[in-house]
């Protein structure tokens, strides 16, 4: 009777040492995935605080442009619904493609993003990786996109792939790209959003 | 040279160019549509507005290979639109023009304006008419005129 006492409570101590290193060991890859997320959500930011993106996401009346992220010329301004005004449209100089013959980029639908999705402040300065997180993650503000449809923007949308295939300059020479390649750009994206769209702490 | 097929002021109209050729050159240089004006060649002045698809457009930035199928509308047939006289109406009312270079520019943009906004408030004519540059500075009379051509499509004199 004893041995059988013994034994049951050997086996109970090595279930629990199971259960308790199966926890460990999913806090410990749990908390790996996060790590990995935020990392890869840095990358993701990188992105989108470089100029071929930020320009469009003003917290402002106007659009900017260049790498100096200058005021748009031209006195153009948002407008209601971020497509410009009529007679000063967005589409009164930018067609559906580059131009890069007169060094007019170009894409389809071209237009600010809205205000909900302001990556900056209202005097042109980025706000934080937490900050922009914050919001790209806020389905109020983000169109009512989860993980996936994220991830979906980032590989489809016009105006995204437009960064890495931003045509002429007037001059004839390039603009830049975004630091990261598009393909580099979705793979950080897919581990980010794989890892529950983490977002750093902080302001 | 590429062969492209433009509707212009309603009528069709086939040319042979450069594919990199702006449409502004294209009106004037092969259709002869000289109302149409170059002033900057980079789209910050609008004196070459012209209407694509309705939408006021800087006609001197984009190449004509980017025009497609849509119907072009220059400041010539303005006489035979509705909103467009009366903003021509207004125009000679109000005494406008001083030198006139940049005026079929900011005739076209305020025709785009009316047609989408038919009573402007001054936030909206500013807006709207911001791309547009008179070296002569005769915007007080722009306003003036916008909101006379307003009054005129109001009361359906037009």
């Amino acid at each position: 009777m004893f041995a059988l006492h013994r034994l049951l409570a050997s086996v109970v101590a090595l279930g629990l040492c199971v259960f308790a290193i199966t926890v460990a060991f999913a806090a410990k890859s749990s908390h790996q995935n996060t790590a990995a997320g935020l990392a890869a959500w840095e990358q993701v930011y990188s992105v989108l605080v470089s100029p071929r993106c930020i320009n469009c996401h003003t917290a402002t009346n106007y659009p900017q442009q260049g790498d100096d992220r200058h005021r748009h010329f031209a006195n153009v301004v948002r407008g209601p619904d971020g497509h410009g005004v009529p007679a000063l449209n967005c589409i009164s100089c930018h067609q559906e493609t580059n131009a890069d013959s007169t060094g007019v980029p170009g894409g389809r639908n071209w237009h600010l993003a809205p205000l909900s999705m302001q990556w900056q402040d209202v005097n042109d300065r980025p706000l934080s990786s937490a900050a922009v997180c914050r919001a790209v993650t806020d389905r109020s503000k983000n169109e009512n996109m989860d993980g996936p449809a994220l991830l979906k923007h980032h590989e489809e949308e016009p105006l995204v792939l437009w960064a890495w295939n931003p045509g002429r300059k007037p001059d004839g020479t390039a603009r830049t790209l975004p630091p990261i390649s598009h393909q580099q750009f979705i793979a950080a994206t897919r581990t980010w959003v794989e890892a529950g769209t983490p977002c750093p702490k902080g302001k | 040279m590429a062969k492209y097929r433009l509707t212009v002021n309603g009528a069709e109209k086939t040319i042979d160019v450069d594919p990199s050729t702006p449409l502004l050159w294209v009106l004037r240089e092969e259709l002869k549509l000289t109302g149409t004006k170059y002033g900057c060649g980079i789209s910050a002045c609008g004196a070459c507005t012209v209407h694509v698809s309705g939408v006021a457009t800087r006609s001197c930035i984009v190449p004509v290979s980017l025009i497609g199928d849509r119907p072009i509308v220059t400041i010539e047939a303005m006489a035979n639109d509705p909103v467009g006289r009366a903003v021509q109406n207004a125009w000679v009312e109000k005494d406008v023009v001083q030198c006139g270079y940049c005026q079929s520019g900011q005739i076209m943009s305020a025709v785009a304006l009316l047609k989408v906004t038919p009573n402007p408030t001054e936030t909206n004519v500013d807006e709207s008419m911001g791309g547009n540059l008179c070296r002569c500075a005769t915007y007080v009379r722009i306003r003036e005129a916008i909101a006379s051509a307003a009054r005129q499509i109001k009361q359906g004199a037009a």
